[in-house]
């Protein structure tokens, strides 16, 4: 029997890492992330979970820590948040480019300065290149499947992976979340056992200093098991489904069926998105909503095949690329380059630094780009 | 051959080889030694961790490897941590190995100090030694905190040298209150690998303080490799000595008054010192051996 | 049926936990609901708010509570501020934790719509033995809303606390449940 609890965004990150049964974490506590690292070192502490807890002094030896549990070959998680993810940043390369299928959930809070506490999604798109698989999620539920979605697809490629959840909106709030029996779950996820580990009896030299004879090649198999990787996330989330009764997808499509303008978002604002779309087809409006959930590998193939049906796109980013656009924009457009179905896409900035994302935003912001010009960057609710 | 002959011939230093011949470190490295000789000491069971220091040349470019036992590389400051996370990983499969942390003393003393402090604080069960020459010798000679007080580096040129002295990385160790902490050096390869044979059945976070010759940096003879590290001592410069549950004992008492000069005068990278500097430099030493001596009479201090 | 519930209190007086509690007695009678509180950093003494939405149908909206059906204020001490009838019309609820009556709370609120008081701090001491209201608060709200069934908010309790509390404390609390729900006054 499956239960279902009512909890937190966090604390459905921690019931993810305990039911996936990871088995050393190495964490450092940051608002709004906190209370995963809470439940989950009362987990270790009781014997629910086990794993070994290792409380380090920075995310950078967060990282670093789960990066040697890795390479002994055990099931690796850390979770963290904004500066946090920052200070990781030359870790989180080094995960990804030694083939550690770490699995990190990262609660979405704005940079700083000025602090900021509340959500956007500058920190974790600031860590696209880094080799992580990124998944945005939009619901406690989602977060809790993602992380055993993640540590799966993950441990198929050896790539990391990110589960991102925005600050508060998730974090914070109370949800049901239904879990399933541990017995289907540990089918669902079997024991990692990696093809490559730190073994006194078949020892290897791993990250050697590699000339240019050969770094570009390592590269290479990367990005080849980015590939790998998409296609995994689609075949893990259509078991997922199958089992557990929860269709997500690389990019889920709601009310796009007969759909003549599609709206394209990802994390928490995407449900609110889901209400704005009822409200605006009751009024006669054809639209519907594409739901990124997937960043890294980037779902070309839905994104082209969604542009392909409609006449309009419209993208709303809780981030800023500076100097340039919103980054989920510029991903969109250069994914439909040189394709044959190039409908217009509108870019729109909103919610930055938790700036809540209301209902009324959501249609006011489809109204606008029925007049605006789309060479411009179009800030939402911008005071100035 | 008599009784007493064999005894004096007795080898104390194990005939295993882990480490292979052909590697790619200067004329004289100290670094390289302590290495064999640590892989002596402790044995087939045991995986090395490496941060960015002259050892990730050392051991060989991708695909050969320098050592038989397995190694992870790893970003600078990160050695304590990745062995944390490594000996955590292997003991919930449980498996077993000596987890060896290996970091030069750029990425102990200043850029790794966070994260070994941390590892010890929490008394990880690792051993982590610092092989100490003195400077960023893999960058090319550039000032660290463990370069002493005096010295000539890229970075601290002749017209002005190092005007700070050598952060004391024993006593920040022994702070922590970890099972064991030592020091050695390249020079006194019996008691280097003494002490990590000790270390070795010791459970808890394990320090090492290992002096290494780096004609390179030192402006010194390669020849020297033995012979200046056993200087460093005499003239006690670098002292000997243990931290065994809080108990100091200092393993070797130079019973001549060797001054500073004779291991300094030696070294290219201390050529441009006056009378004066070495006398600053000479009373730095004595007080430093004074209070050292003192701390082992008062007993277990922690 | 869509309600928000919004709680105002002070950082320490269990405002996110009776936020909680009325969520977990909901899903227990198969409603669908979300619960959250003011996002920021809470401190103790500070006031700070909660909020519930409650709903037959699958909740998706993730924004802000702006336009609350019901609102509960746990601490008397904060009915003279504006924010407690933010955003409530004159359809809505509000439910004051308060010893007198409830056109004192109006004469101190303006507030025009239905209110209800109990004087849930005496109750608290009466029966917990200290002055949490937030037991007592939902008592109240499950007499005025009947957004869930009592014996649901019980079991809510018992899941809840029992673990942590023990279970002296629990049937305390279910007590001062029970006494709200019998005693608030319209």
């Amino acid at each position: 029997m499956s239960t279902v609890k009512v909890i937190t965004g966090n604390h459905a990150a921690s019931f993810g890492a305990r039911d996936s049964r990871a088995e050393v974490i190495a964490a450092y506590p940051i608002t709004p992330q906190t209370q995963i690292v809470e439940l989950l070192s009362e987990f270790c502490a009781d014997g629910t979970l086990k794993a070994k807890f290792i409380k380090v002094e920075s995310e950078h030896s967060a990282m670093a820590a789960c990066i040697g549990a890795s390479a002994a070959g055990a099931r690796a998680y850390t979770a963290t948040s904004a500066h946090g993810l920052a200070l990781m940043h030359e870790m989180l390369h080094w995960a990804a480019n030694g083939r550690h299928p770490v699995v990190m959930a990262n609660v979405n809070r704005a940079m700083g300065p000025p602090w900021s506490i509340w959500t956007d999604q500058n920190d974790s798109l600031a860590q696209r290149d880094t080799g992580w698989l990124q998944f945005y999620c939009e619901s406690n539920q989602e977060v809790y499947d993602t992380t055993m979605i993640a540590f799966k697809v993950c441990e198929q490629v050896l790539l990391p992976g990110m589960l991102v959840l925005d600050a508060f909106i998730l974090s914070h709030t109370y949800e049901p979340v239904e879990m399933p029996d541990q017995e289907l779950i540990d089918e669902f996820l079997p024991p990692f056992d990696p093809p490559y580990k730190m073994d006194l009896k078949d020892p290897h030299a791993f990250g050697a200093l590699t000339t240019p004879e050969w770094y570009m090649e390592l590269r290479y198999l990367i990005q080849e098991a980015h590939e790998k990787a998409l296609v995994k996330v689609r075949e893990v989330e259509k078991e997922f489904g199958e089992t557990f009764g929860r269709h997500y997808g690389p990019l889920e499509l709601y009310r796009c069926d007969d759909a003549e303008e599609v709206i394209l978002i990802a994390g928490s604002t995407a449900s609110t998105t889901k209400d704005a779309v009822d409200i605006m087809r009751k009024e006669g409006r054809k639209i519907g909503l594409a739901r990124i959930k997937l960043f890294r590998p980037f779902p070309n193939k839905e994104i082209r095949d969604i542009a392909s049906r409609v006449n309009k796109m419209i993208v709303i980013d809780r981030n800023i690329s500076f100097g340039n656009q919103g980054i989920f924009f510029n991903e969109i457009k250069a994914s439909l380059y040189q394709t044959k179905h190039t409908p217009p896409v509108y870019g729109f900035v909103a919610g930055l630094g938790g700036r809540d994302m209301k209902i009324d935003d959501i249609t006011g912001i489809v109204k606008q780009a029925e007049t605006c010009n789309i060479e411009e960057i179009l800030w939402w609710g911008v005071k100035l | 051959m008599s009784k007493s002959e064999k005894k004096m011939m007795r080898a104390t230093i194990p005939e295993e080889e882990y480490m292979f011949p052909g590697t790619v470190d200067c004329q004289g490295c100290g670094a390289a030694y302590a290495m064999r000789l640590a892989l002596k000491a402790l044995g087939p069971q045991t995986m090395v961790v490496i941060p960015a220091c002259c050892w990730s040349i050392i051991a060989g470019p991708f695909p050969t490897s320098a050592l038989k036992m397995p190694i992870y590389h790893t970003a600078f400051e990160t050695a304590a941590a990745v062995a944390s996370g490594l000996k955590a990983g292997l003991n919930i499969r449980e498996r077993d190995a000596t987890v060896l942390a290996w970091a030069g003393d750029g990425g102990t003393f200043d850029i790794g100090v966070q994260a070994l402090s941390a590892a010890a604080e929490r008394d990880e069960d690792i051993i982590y030694v610092c092989y100490d020459n003195e400077a960023y010798m893999n960058t090319g000679i550039q000032r660290s905190s463990a370069t002493p007080w005096g010295a000539w580096t890229t970075t601290t040129p002749r017209k002005h040298p190092k005007d700070r002295p050598k952060k004391n990385m024993m006593e920040i160790m022994a702070a922590h209150k970890i099972p064991y902490v030592a020091s050695a050096t390249v020079g006194h390869p019996e008691d280097f690998v003494r002490k990590l044979k000790k270390a070795k059945e010791i459970r808890g976070t394990r320090f090492f303080h290992v002096l290494a010759t780096c004609p390179t940096g030192w402006r010194s003879p390669p020849e020297l490799m033995l012979e200046l590290p056993r200087l460093a001592v005499e003239t006690r410069v670098f002292p000997l000595y243990e931290i065994e549950n809080g108990v100091y004992s200092i393993n070797r008492k130079p019973k001549q008054n060797i001054p500073v000069a004779e291991y300094l005068k030696v070294q290219g990278r201390f050529r441009h010192l006056t009378d004066q500097q070495i006398q600053y430099i000479q009373d730095h030493v004595d007080e430093t051996w004074e209070l050292l001596l003192k701390k082992e009479k008062l007993g277990r201090l922690f | 049926m869509f309600v928000e519930v919004r709680w105002h209190g002070r950082g320490g007086q269990g405002v996110v936990t009776a936020s909680e509690l009325l969520a977990g007695a909901a899903l227990a009678e198969g409603k669908y609901l979300q619960a959250f509180p003011e996002f920021g950093p809470e401190r103790m003494g500070a006031p700070i708010k909660a909020f519930t939405r409650i709903s037959d149908g699958p909740i998706e909206i993730h924004s802000h509570v702006y336009t609350p059906d019901v609102v509960v204020v746990l601490d008397p001490s904060l009915l003279e501020n504006p924010a407690i009838t933010e955003g409530l019309s004159d359809e809505g609820k509000l439910i004051a934790n308060f010893s007198g009556t409830p056109d004192e709370v109006r004469k101190i609120t303006k507030f025009m719509g239905r209110i209800y008081t109990v004087d849930a701090t005496r109750i608290a001491m009466e029966t917990i033995g200290r002055p949490i209201a937030n037991t007592c608060c939902v008592g109240a709200l499950v007499k005025v809303t009947g957004l869930v069934a009592l014996e649901q908010a019980e079991n809510q309790i018992r899941q809840m606390l029992e673990s942590k509390i023990g279970k002296k404390g629990t049937d305390a609390n279910i007590e001062a449940l029970r006494r709200a729900y019998n005693e608030v006054r319209s």
